[in-house]
């Protein structure tokens, strides 16, 4: 009880103070826990920062910083960024067993920048804005480089406000070997206004949270309208991780999660310096669900009306007696899943080290109706496609992109990029083929372990799936973070995004012993054969006289003193 | 009885004087002792070298190092850490975010705010020595960089797989002594260290300073020539070992100290004799001005502070209020914004090609032009060239 008394006046306090400067940054934090149909449950953090301020301004410097982390403010004043999406995944996200997740990402390191039209070199203001990202994140962003870049021609719109949309301003990179650890975490953390500290972060312990079948940290920046008029623009920084737990790894086999069981911590505070800060968890498939809560609220995300149960942090009450929060989740049966209606699968075909395939499959799992999507494929150089060979079948029968945009890779400079719109019919299976050549790398180029293969980049599939639920496209402030993440225009239809999986592929990798061994061969045949050829031509023989006796020599040392000439 | 009354007082008052001007002595001493050092702040460069799995001691042997170097004060942006290959989130690890040095998994020493500056394929040698020089691409963020002045203490540990003159960097390079010896000579004549500490834990490590000639350098090593640095015990659940024996022992030593310990170089030779490390650990101080009993261990593990306390009053200046910019008094932005179309298929349908780069004209328009121009003046000839231009 004590210790409840002494934090409520601290957030009196704070909120004093807020009252004599007007704030013009809030900061709201949310995690939504949703168990899944395999047993494994789904928690989606989400940490948003508002600020009603314009980097790009010329006029106005901004040099006091609140709730927005510093480092980043300057990266987007200093380079005219427009948008960034950054995305540190460790895993694969199972589409067809988990549904559909709330912020999509591909396995490895993935980022994304729309600059503003004012730049005038944007591969210059890209090399170093991926140098100043590696060095916040401790991540090898600095591999990013124009051997991976790609400027993608129709995908990857901005998600933030804006009329103009020139794809040269839009560069676009995955790092799929990228690893993700508690060293990308850490600064992570740290961009977090209460950083590890207080209110939901305080859950975030590295050793559960990679201890998962997913693991997904992003940062996400776009100007937002800042009221329900939209006037005036206002940076929103979002902060996301996306964790999903293993039934057998974390829990036993047993479905029954708790806070503690997942992140073996419990809450006992909100952050003070939050606004909101609640947890969502998903009651749609009726669990048990302790403590209970009165507040309940319908969201419709992702085409499918679900119902949440709401824990307020701000309130004291939530933490009840213990002054702590466990909520504990139990569920038992199989009910069915609603079916994802996306979905995409990717792989190698073909043997050898010479020739090989790409296979991309996708899914449209719709009943009834056919819609498009958007296939962007980035491929690196050496991985030489032949363009001539890309078929896409559906239902067994030639189906022909509306849209195609390829650009052709060139040598050590730029990698392919390929981009189709294609029809999917109704409750089919659509299939892109194309076949490629490996290449020969010069032999400083390959990695320090080369035998275990050069990885490909997701695919990544966007389209505007029909809803079967009417969306909501009123944007209101106290909408739930997880539902305004990507902006809704028309209420038939979603927007998602499928990634595939990465590709492994093995390029011939040659003998790297083989320059030492060839010099130590040809410095042999060189002395051997050229060596004893120019003796015999240049060596001549010379008598020698054999040593004298000592006798000899004294007397020769002798007559040497004495100036007198010597035996022989 | 007055006389021994006045000896007594006498001996009194001479023992009053004493003391203090002795405790001044005392403190004059303690601070030339606080003072001697001459390095102002403190720097660590720790390198794993080693990649794979099997690999896991190296970097086990670092974490432990770079633990020990937070917890004795050197703050993260003052430590440049590089770790060859990931072990804590390797699909191999049955305990991911995990680095353990101790078997039974009692001490994690990759613990929960590690920050590795340089990571998998970015730790070469290149990297290494430009660290080291500051010869960086201007690009490169400061975590990345190795700040240090004149007025700096910098720890360096190296570890990984090594031979009679030669370090291996991740099983396809190498660095060698004389290398390094050059990278220190560079660092001396740039003014980038006060003094240094090199620590080396690899087989044949004494081959590695070998050919040291620069000042302020000492360097300590787990083998000699000849030996090779063995491994300490293996984790059964983990499958590999999980420290060197020479780095296990060192971090044992460093446990024990402190901010405020006095411990000093001497202690640290001692650490790891034959008996324990089945190598013979060397150490190298004749490039060294202090005498090494007098430096102490937290002159280069630890960031510790030396403060000067003053009684003047400084007076602040008073916080500058930003002037709150209101966005205009006279316009009202009537019209309302509006966010993208994330899949506009019409739009995408009727993309205007993309505006192409301008190439030099082809032979064919250039042969073409050539005809017509010959043509032309074929037929006017050139004198008439001037009523046309």
């Amino acid at each position: 009880w004590s210790l409840c008394i002494i934090s409520t006046p601290l957030i009196h306090w704070t909120s004093r103070s807020k009252q004599s400067a007007p704030a013009r940054d809030q900061f709201q934090e949310e995690l939504v826990i949703r168990p899944l149909h395999s047993g494994d449950i789904y928690a989606s953090f989400q940490f948003r920062t508002l600020w009603d301020i314009d980097f790009l301004q010329e006029r106005q410097k901004v040099s006091h910083y609140r709730l927005f982390p510093k480092s980043l403010g300057q990266v987007l004043s200093k380079f005219s960024v427009r948008e960034l999406h950054i995305s540190f995944t460790q895993g694969f996200w199972r589409t067809m067993q988990w549904g559909q997740p709330f912020i999509p990402s591909p396995p490895g390191a993935e980022l994304w920048v729309w600059f503003h039209d004012t730049v005038s070199d944007v591969d210059g203001n890209w090399k170093e804005l991926t140098n100043v990202l590696s060095g916040i994140f401790c991540a090898s962003l600095n591999f990013i480089d124009l051997t991976n870049t790609v400027q993608p021609s129709a995908s990857f719109k901005p998600l933030g406000l804006g009329n103009a949309t020139d794809h040269r301003f839009l560069r676009y990179a995955t790092l799929p070997r990228e690893i993700v650890c508690t060293e990308n975490l850490t600064p992570w953390k740290k961009l977090l206004p209460c950083g590890s500290k207080a209110g939901l972060s305080v859950l975030l312990k590295s050793e559960k949270l990679f201890h998962s079948s997913f693991h997904s940290q992003a940062v996400h920046i776009r100007p937002v309208c800042q009221d329900e008029q939209c006037t005036s623009k206002a940076w929103e920084l979002r902060q996301t991780l996306n964790v999903v737990f293993d039934l057998y790894t974390s829990s036993q086999g047993k479905k029954e999660w708790s806070l503690f069981k997942m992140f073996s911590r419990t809450l006992t505070e909100a952050c003070p310096l939050a606004t909101s800060s609640k947890i969502y968890v998903d009651i749609t498939d009726n669990p048990e669900l302790n403590p209970v809560t009165p507040l309940l609220s319908q969201a419709v995300v992702l085409g499918d009306r679900r119902t949440y149960s709401v824990f307020d942090l701000t309130r004291a009450e939530t933490f009840g007696q213990l002054c702590s929060l466990n909520l504990l989740l139990r569920w038992k049966g199989d009910s069915d899943m609603l079916r994802p209606l996306l979905h995409a699968e990717r792989y190698v075909a073909g043997f050898g080290l010479q020739t090989g395939e790409i296979h991309t499959v996708i899914y449209n799992n719709h009943p009834y109706r056919a819609f498009p999507v958007l296939l962007m494929d980035s491929v690196p150089w050496y991985l030489q496609l032949y363009i001539h060979t890309l078929t896409v079948t559906s239902k067994s029968r030639d189906n022909k992109p509306s849209y195609i945009h390829y650009q052709p890779a060139k040598d050590r400079h730029r990698p392919h990029l390929l981009e189709m719109l294609i029809q999917l019919p109704p409750h089919s299976m659509t299939e892109v083929t194309v076949q490629f050549e490996r290449a020969l790398l010069k032999w400083t180029e390959y990695t320090p372990d080369p035998n275990h293969g050069f990885y490909v980049g997701s695919s990544v599939v966007s389209a505007l799936v029909p809803s079967m639920v009417a969306m909501n496209t009123n944007f209101t402030q106290d909408q739930p973070l997880f539902s305004s993440f990507v902006p809704v225009k028309e209420e038939s239809s979603y927007f998602v995004r499928v990634y595939t999986e990465p590709l492994l592929v093995n390029l011939p990798t040659p003998d790297f012993s083989m320059p030492y061994n060839v010099i130590c061969l040809t410095c042999t045949v060189v002395a051997v054969g050229y060596g004893s050829f120019y003796n015999l031509l240049t060596r001549t023989f010379q008598v020698d006289e054999p040593s004298l006796p000592l006798e000899k020599r004294l007397a020769n040392l002798i007559r040497r003193i004495r100036g007198v000439p010597l035996l022989a | 009885m007055d006389y021994y009354n006045l000896m007594r007082i006498f001996a009194f008052i001479h023992l009053l004087v004493s003391i203090p001007h002795g405790y001044s002595n005392y403190v004059e001493t303690k601070a030339g002792q606080f003072f001697s050092s001459g390095h102002t702040n403190n720097w660590a460069v720790l390198v794993c070298t080693s990649r794979f799995w099997f690999n896991y001691r190296h970097v086990a042997n670092t974490l432990s190092v770079y633990r020990s170097v937070k917890r004795l004060g050197i703050p993260d942006s003052h430590i440049v850490l590089m770790l060859a290959d990931d072990m804590a989130c390797n699909y191999r690890n049955p305990k991911p975010a995990t680095v353990f040095s101790h078997k039974n998994m009692e001490l994690n020493v990759y613990g929960d705010d590690v920050e590795v500056d340089y990571r998998g394929y970015e730790v070469t040698v290149e990297n290494f020595l430009r660290v080291l020089t500051g010869r960086l691409p201007p690009s490169t963020p400061r975590s990345k960089r190795l700040l240090s002045d004149d007025r700096s203490n910098i720890l360096i540990y190296l570890t990984g797989h090594g031979g009679n003159g030669f370090l291996k960097f991740q099983d396809s390079e190498e660095i060698s002594n004389m290398e390094l010896a050059d990278a220190f000579e560079q660092m001396w004549q740039k003014r980038r260290y006060n003094e240094l500490l090199f620590i080396i834990d690899t087989c044949q490590g004494a081959s590695m300073y070998e050919r040291f000639y620069s000042p302020n350098l000492m360097a300590l090593a787990s083998s000699q020539v000849g030996e090779d640095s063995l491994s300490h015990q293996p984790d059964l659940a983990i499958g590999v070992h999980l420290m060197d024996k020479y780095t296990f022992y060192l971090l044992e030593f460093l446990e024990e100290v402190h901010p405020a310990s006095q411990a000093n170089m001497n202690d640290l030779f001692k650490v790891c004799p034959q008996s324990q490390c089945v190598s013979t650990p060397g150490h190298r101080t004749d490039l060294f001005q202090r005498d090494p009993g007098s430096v102490l261990i937290t002159d280069f593990f630890g960031s510790v502070r030396k403060v000067e306390i003053t009684k003047d009053t400084i007076n602040l200046t008073s916080p500058v209020e930003p002037p709150i910019q209101r966005s205009g008094s006279g316009d009202i932005q009537i019209e309302s914004l509006t966010y993208v179309d994330q899949l506009p298929v019409a739009e995408i349908i009727h993309q205007k090609p993309k505006q192409k780069d301008w190439h030099p004209p082809d032979g064919f328009i250039l042969g073409l032009w050539t005809l017509i121009l010959l043509v032309f003046f074929q037929t006017y000839g050139i004198k008439h060239l001037k009523h046309i231009f």
